[in-house]
């Protein structure tokens, strides 16, 4: 079971409390946490990632075991701690404005 | 007993007042998508409880989201805009080519005939159209096709398709305006456009006959009379008597002839409303007074509406898609500041009074009378 923290707005967006869980099938990589938290959360398509270039918005980071991932290959393998559910992945907005 | 719905987008949430026809007193629901940039809220013509609302952010992008009860509850639509085939280029700041990129969506204008069919003006300059309630969009590639897209450029505030007019009594005609590129129109529900743009004038377009390249603000009708059109260009304000072929100068008395808005009079076509903005480089009002302007003849002869407008130390702005009127007996008129006000006449714009005082930044205000 992967889990994810998600900024406040995209929880509200998609009507969850707390951590999402998931199921992610074959390896845990960006991409394929990315596909099953869309598929078990439609309204979150775009809001992270481009729905055509599927790059990361530019103001959001990835960030696990205390390293920031954002910057990693979208097929690279997750920490093991994150593949296990030991350690959430936290999607963060960029500290921007005033 | 009938009413107004106002539908207020600001730069944090949207808000709904609503009122019943005597427009005394307001009941303000908010903000719906709290802490986000909501654009543009509109309302189909033939079913008032279908909303489209645009929202987005600069972390998480666009968002439509879509009513079926008048605002009370939302559900998140169709957000993925894809320009059709290779997007090409426009010009950039520094006149060098730049890339079409999708960046928000500035405004939403429902079908006169379907509430499952909305348009979208975009940022990079674009239409789009769904129809199917907002859950899919397809862009009318013709526009950026029409041969000038690559001439066109951003204004201040971006490349934004910001006014979007659909003729009541042409089924296939549409206006729509995009700043800095002008007017454009079709005659052919989108397949095939042309610029309008024959009369505008512009300090930093040497070329007399220069075809685009307006920073246009926004332009009206009244739907009785849609061949006659009312625009606040970024400076002057012009009218056109031809469905746009050509425009000419109404700037008459005003203050400054800058600013945003223009809206014309449920009732009177004749009468036009404009908020005079001091200069493109001071955005907020000549000698800190707020102001409405009215012409009841068309424009050339404007008057300055002042009562229960504050008079001294006023410095919001009026965006271009921040002001409306209703269509009950007694027009109402409505606009909304960067202040968070949001102001209410029911007689013309002789008075006014706050419905709000401090609502986030106002982007937008859309009125809609209820049966």
């Amino acid at each position: 079971m992967i889990r994810i923290i998600l900024p406040p707005h995209l929880r509200t967006l998609a009507h969850v409390n707390g951590e999402v869980k998931l199921e992610v099938k074959g390896q845990v990589t960006q991409r394929s946490v990315l596909d099953a938290l869309e598929t078990s959360y439609p309204m979150l398509r775009g809001t992270i990632r481009d729905q055509v270039t599927q790059q990361r918005r530019d103001f959001l980071r990835f960030f696990a075991c205390q390293q920031d991932l954002s910057n990693e290959l979208p097929d690279a393998p997750l920490p093991d701690a994150v593949a296990t559910g030991t350690e959430p992945i936290f999607i963060v907005g960029a500290i921007a404005g005033g | 007993m009938s009413g107004v719905r106002l539908l207020v987008g600001t730069h944090k949430g949207a808000f709904i007042l609503t009122s019943d026809d005597k427009r005394e007193r307001w009941d303000v629901k908010g903000p719906h998508f709290g802490g986000w940039d909501i654009y543009h809220m509109k309302g189909s013509p033939v079913d008032p409880d279908r909303l489209y609302a645009s929202q987005c952010s600069g972390w998480f992008g666009q968002l439509i989201q879509r009513s079926n009860d008048g605002g009370k509850t939302w559900e998140p639509v169709g957000n993925k805009f894809v320009y059709d085939g290779v997007p090409g280029t426009h010009l950039w700041y520094d006149n060098t080519p730049h890339p079409w990129e999708f960046k928000r969506v500035w405004h939403l204008e429902p079908s006169l005939t379907d509430p499952d069919t909305v348009y979208a003006g975009v940022e990079d300059a674009a239409l789009f159209r769904s129809t199917d309630g907002g859950q899919t969009w397809q862009e009318l590639p013709g526009l950026r096709g029409q041969g000038s897209g690559a001439r066109w450029h951003p204004g201040a505030g971006g490349m934004g398709l910001h006014t979007i007019l659909l003729d009541p009594s042409h089924a296939e005609r549409i206006f729509i305006a995009i700043s800095a590129a002008g007017v454009f129109r079709t005659d052919d529900l989108g397949k095939t456009w042309r610029p309008m743009n024959r009369g505008l004038k512009a300090q930093y377009i040497p070329d007399p006959n220069a075809d685009v390249g307006f920073c246009v603000h926004r332009i009206a009708m009244h739907p009785s009379r849609p061949e006659v059109l009312f625009m606040q260009l970024h400076w002057d304000v012009m009218r056109s008597d031809n469905a746009a072929e050509s425009w000419q100068e109404i700037s008459g008395n005003l203050p400054t002839d800058f600013g945003f808005p223009i809206e014309v009079h449920a009732h009177e076509p004749e009468t036009i409303y404009v908020i005079p903005i001091k200069s493109d480089s001071e955005h907020y009002p000549p000698e800190g007074k707020l102001r409405v302007y009215r012409s009841r003849k068309g424009g050339y002869e404007w008057e300055a509406l002042t009562k229960g407008l504050p008079q001294r130390d006023c410095y919001v702005d009026v965006l271009r898609d921040a002001m409306a009127v209703d269509s009950l007996e007694s027009c109402g008129v409505y606009f909304g500041t960067t202040g968070g006000q949001v102001y209410a006449s029911i007689d013309d714009g002789d008075s006014w009074n706050p419905i709000v005082r401090d609502l986030p930044a106002v982007l937008s205000v859309e009125a809609q009378t209820l049966p």
